[in-house]
């Protein structure tokens, strides 16, 4: 019996996938075919597994009609092979197994294979790229970051455990205290639920970061910045001199930044800013900087992509070789322009998170969707495939916001395949079509 | 002349927790569905604390029911909503050449709302209303 206490097994060091802290000690209680308790989860994360149930789905459907499995990988290769320009998109909730099979059709079909980061830290991947990246894991945080700036995010209510358990108040080797060892200061429009958990809370102006940024930077190297600055940002002089000064005479300080600053006017130049700020840090202390990232292994699709075409998202295959141009090659603009004339959607919801303009396009053409759950994408999905849950039905890889790659544990198996397994069917039937029978991911 | 705000979409904890849920649950569209105004703002704007309301950019429109921010979280001219449907047919599909659309900032006018509940703004929207 599915209910009695003999059937309760215990997971240790389960992997919760539904943010980037991704955190790897979880205790899961199964009872049946459900979780029942999430030891050390956060509300999110108990959200996640408490709420995994059985779906009551078809393994898949082709105009909302439920097909066999086979005739859906048939009509998603035809409509892949026929397609003129079509695009590979998604991916962030998906293990790296996955995703390079993904790469793998987009290669083969001359597809833009592009990821949710390009509408997350796109910028912040542009940014890199022109600035470079001071960069540390979080164990280095834990253990050794007096001071903890969080720039235009919101720890406290989309990464709940990031602050607890690698960030601030953990006790580390060189921050023995924890919290008390740190200085915490956030930097945000609103005065979120995360300013509590901080010591200083500096309220800048809607789409002023770049400018507050740039003045820090002035401030740092000794230059004079005109008074007038305040009016502009938000913040005064003594508040900025003084996290100048802060950020100079720390030992170890990380600056955490949220897509407050990557979805904001300005966007990669705003990145670049904090980028260049860190940097400059670097002159006289340790300093660094990182980008809070959202979905479970959204680092994971940065770094598949950027192993396989050398370019992190927004990459275009059709000419045989990749081109990475953002606003190009970017899902957004594709769907946007009306350019796209297909596409493979892989666990995520554009026709509920694009713009208006990009929605009415992706109903306009036909696209294959994989996603555990039903949302506006899969409802309108040419064809659509159910598929199993990574990190609670799906063993794999997945990447930690800060780049450490962790193994999940699944906890209970599921009726419905991994992405994973319909994506290889997917490729092999899409190579068959195209006529090349030897496959690159035996 | 109409006063512009600043709308910020964002995550909370409610929008996390409740699209493990169902995106298509009562407690998600309730939550992605609600403009937080400044107590000052919403009295200026001569509206009420659970009010319909209509939100507009300049690309799109969206009917919301207007919630005063409590926590005081808000500066005066900024509004927030948590990330959803209506928060993505408010932004533009242009990126700047960068891939991503303005997504947190975006010039909105508020106006209040129909009084007898008009019809779902598309097809979508009644799909999600429907279950
Ligand atoms: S912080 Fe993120 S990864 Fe950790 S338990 Fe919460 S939702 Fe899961």
């Amino acid at each position: 019996m599915s209910t009695s206490a003999e059937s309760l097994r215990v997971i240790e060091n389960a992997t919760c996938t539904f943010c980037g802290c991704v955190c790897d000690d979880m205790v899961l209680k199964v009872q049946g075919d459900r979780i029942v308790e999430a030891k050390n989860a956060c509300v999110l994360g108990k959200a996640w597994f408490l709420n995994h149930h059985p779906e009551n789905r078809p393994l898949a459907t082709i105009e909302g009609k439920p097909v066999s499995l086979d005739e859906a990988v048939e009509r998603a290769a035809q409509i892949l092979v026929q397609a003129r320009y079509p695009v590979v998109y998604g991916l962030s909730d998906t293990t790296c197994e996955a995703q390079r099979i993904a790469v793998a059709i987009a290669d083969w079909i001359g597809a833009c294979v592009d990821t949710t980061t390009s509408v997350c830290h796109g910028p912040s991947g542009m940014a890199f790229q022109g600035v470079g990246e001071v960069t540390c894991s979080l164990g280095e945080v834990k253990n050794r970051a007096d001071l903890v700036i969080f720039w235009g995010c919101n720890p406290a209510e989309s990464h709940p455990r990031h602050m607890t358990r690698y960030s601030t108040m953990p006790r580390g080797l060189f921050v023995p205290k924890g919290r008390k060892d740190r200085t915490v200061v956030l930097v945000d429009v609103r005065r979120t639920k995360t300013a509590p958990a901080a010591d200083i809370f500096l309220a800048i102006k809607p789409r002023k970061d770049f400018e507050a940024l740039w003045a820090l930077r002035a401030i740092v190297k000794g230059m004079e910045v005109d008074e007038r600055i305040e009016e502009e940002t938000g913040l005064s002089m003594a508040q900025l001199k003084d996290l100048a000064q802060r950020m100079k005479s720390c030992k170890f300080g990380v600056l955490f930044f949220g897509m407050g600053l990557s979805m904001t006017r300005g966007k990669h130049l705003n990145v670049e800013a904090a980028l260049a700020l860190a940097r400059d840090l670097n002159q006289f202390t340790k300093f660094y900087i990182k980008p809070m990232r959202g979905h479970g292994n959204v680092t994971g699709a940065d770094n598949v992509v950027s192993w396989q075409t050398g370019y992190p998202f927004g990459v275009n295959l059709a000419r045989g070789y990749p081109r990475f141009n953002p606003g190009e090659y970017t899902t957004a603009d594709l769907l946007a322009r009306g350019e796209a004339d297909a596409a493979l959607i892989i666990a995520s919801d554009p026709l509920a998170n694009f713009s208006q303009p990009a929605r009415e396009h992706l109903r306009r053409i036909p696209y294959i969707a994989l996603d555990p759950k039903e949302t506006p994408t899969t409802r309108h999905a040419t064809v659509a495939f159910t598929t199993a849950v990574y990190g609670i039905n799906v063993a794999g890889t997945v990447y930690r916001m800060d780049d450490v790659p962790i193994r999940l544990r699944p906890a209970l198996p599921s009726p419905y395949p991994s992405d994973e397994e319909v994506l290889r069917r997917i490729e092999r039937r899409v190579r068959q079509l195209l006529g090349h029978p030897s496959s690159v991911h035996p | 002349m109409t006063p512009t705000f600043l709308l910020i979409a964002g995550r909370t904890s409610r929008q996390g927790t409740s699209l493990n849920d169902s995106k298509f649950g009562a407690e998600y569209l309730e939550e992605t569905r609600t403009l937080l105004l400044h107590a000052e703002d919403l009295k200026q704007l001569g509206l009420q604390s659970g009010q319909r309301i209509r939100v507009r950019s300049a690309w799109g429109d969206a009917e919301v029911i207007a919630q005063v921010d409590k926590r005081g979280e808000l500066p005066r001219g900024v509004v927030f909503i948590a990330y959803g449907e209506v928060s993505s047919r408010l932004m533009g599909g242009d990126t700047h050449g960068t891939g991503m659309p303005d997504s947190k900032g975006i010039e909105v006018v508020i106006e209040p709302g129909p009084v007898a509940p008009g019809p779902p703004a598309d097809d979508l929207n009644s799909s999600e209303q429907g279950s």
